[in-house]
């Protein structure tokens, strides 16, 4: 059918007419644009994963601790252990940083990501060392909408996460906040809002239980009972 | 046809007579947002111009092959690609500053004073011209940058690039970095130019 339909002898009009020859420009163009930019990642992208890293490990401390005790430790030259860890959970490899002050787990920080209303969403959220409670929550990088979907870099939105408690998923409400597990929404940025809540919902649903573990195995060979009636109440919560 | 005009006027015009923002009132979305530092202003400034001037010669270079209805979306794509790097270079040597630009770098792909460019200039002229009228276009763009940043930063934070130049007892004007700011410094000078204009043409 096709190719008899090809010999007719408006062959060259409707040639001409394709859209791929109108648009082999474009084509081509987008090709070799993209395969620039292909390039330029595989160039670019250790070293913006390094500067991440770097902005990761100077908040790992006020993460753990709050900004006002991060400062204190780094006015009095107090030293935090930062370890990199690699923990697979819920089908995900979470890059995870374990924070020790004098040998003990002080807290957690996992980086995680998810989808926004703009873009990926990236995010480090702090736990204690028991991964009971949300100690910090900072956004790495976004790209929300200006003005609205952006201020949940702001420390203000970002405070409200401090303190709660991982055992009960938390929800973006647009009223005001009462519930323990609630956090209010940016006016005008629902969706930024509840997707923050849902990435940072989705890793503590992944992690809790192995940085919760991975907390006690560490400790158990040097310390003793306070570590083994945590591992009771974990148990017991369970 | 009519007369097209050469490069050096290209040049020229784009400063001031066609002051892509202060006399075209192009891109302001960038003007207003990221002028609350002359750093961030600069960085802009120069992101424009590496944008400008690469995506003007691509379109100058392919200018014979354009087919009318495909035209705008050869100069998004170039533009995009080039944005793309900008970006990427950005957060990979300039972190701080990258975070701080944040959408606004990204934004510059739909940044009318490049498309319009690329439609007015580089689509019709050679690619000497094209670049020349980038140069000149982007150099506007910076002085009116400039003009909106130095104004914003010294007298919102007392300082100019990060140094100090006014004494500390001065009370700093919040508002001035805050995004009113940007709208009342914008609106002044740019009456304050059409003022100067008017008076030029009422006494020629």
């Amino acid at each position: 059918m096709n190719t008899s339909q090809q010999i007719m002898p408006d062959n060259n009009s409707r040639i001409s007419n394709s859209f791929l020859v109108q648009a082999w420009l474009v084509l081509l163009l987008a090709s070799f644009f993209g395969a620039s930019l292909a390039g330029i990642q595989l160039t670019l992208a250790p070293k913006i994963e390094a500067n991440k890293l770097n902005e990761t490990l100077e908040k790992v401390p006020e993460l753990i601790l709050g900004a006002d005790a991060a400062q204190v430790m780094k006015n009095t030259n107090q030293q935090m252990k930062i370890d990199q860890k690699f923990i697979e959970a819920g089908k995900k490899t979470y890059s995870v940083f374990q924070a020790k002050i004098d040998g003990q787990t002080a807290g957690w920080v996992a980086k995680a990501s998810g989808q926004g209303y703009g873009d990926k969403i990236e995010l480090l959220v702090g736990l204690n060392a028991t991964a009971q409670t949300i100690t910090g929550l900072f956004i790495i990088d976004q790209k929300e909408t200006p003005g609205l979907g952006n201020n949940i870099v702001l420390p203000a939105w970002r405070n409200q996460f401090i303190n709660k408690s991982t055992q009960q998923s938390l929800t973006a409400v647009k009223t005001k906040a009462s519930a323990p597990n609630e956090i209010n929404a940016i006016t005008g940025a629902t969706i930024s809002s509840r997707s923050v809540c849902n990435i940072v919902n989705q890793t503590i649903d992944n992690l809790r239980q192995p940085l919760a573990t991975a907390a006690l195995d560490r400790q158990t060979p040097s310390d003793n009972q306070t570590n083994n009636s945590q591992t009771n109440n974990n148990q017991e919560k369970k | 046809m009519a007369d097209q005009p050469t490069a050096f006027e290209r040049f020229t015009q784009g400063i001031l007579p066609e002051n892509p923002v202060y006399r075209q009132l192009l891109g302001l979305c960038a003007t207003l947002a990221v002028t609350n530092t002359m750093k961030g202003a600069m960085t802009m400034a120069g992101a424009v111009l590496f944008v400008l001037l690469c995506a003007n010669v691509i379109i100058s270079l392919i200018r014979n092959l354009l087919k009318p209805h495909l035209r705008i979306v050869i100069f998004t794509l170039t533009i995009a690609t080039f944005v793309t790097i900008v970006d990427r270079f950005l957060a990979a040597y300039m972190y701080q500053m990258s975070k701080s630009l944040g959408p606004y770098i990204p934004l510059i792909i739909v940044n009318c004073i490049i498309i319009c460019r690329c439609e007015v200039c580089a689509s019709k002229q050679s690619v000497f011209t094209a670049a020349s009228d980038a140069i000149g276009q982007s150099l506007g763009f910076a002085l009116a940058m400039a003009s909106i940043a130095s104004v914003r930063e010294i007298l919102g934070t007392g300082m100019f690039f990060g140094f100090r130049v006014l004494p500390a007892a001065w009370p700093d004007w919040v508002i001035m970095v805050l995004p009113p700011g940007a709208f009342l410094t914008f609106g002044l000078l740019l009456g304050a130019i059409n003022w100067v204009v008017a008076m030029k043409k009422a006494k020629g």
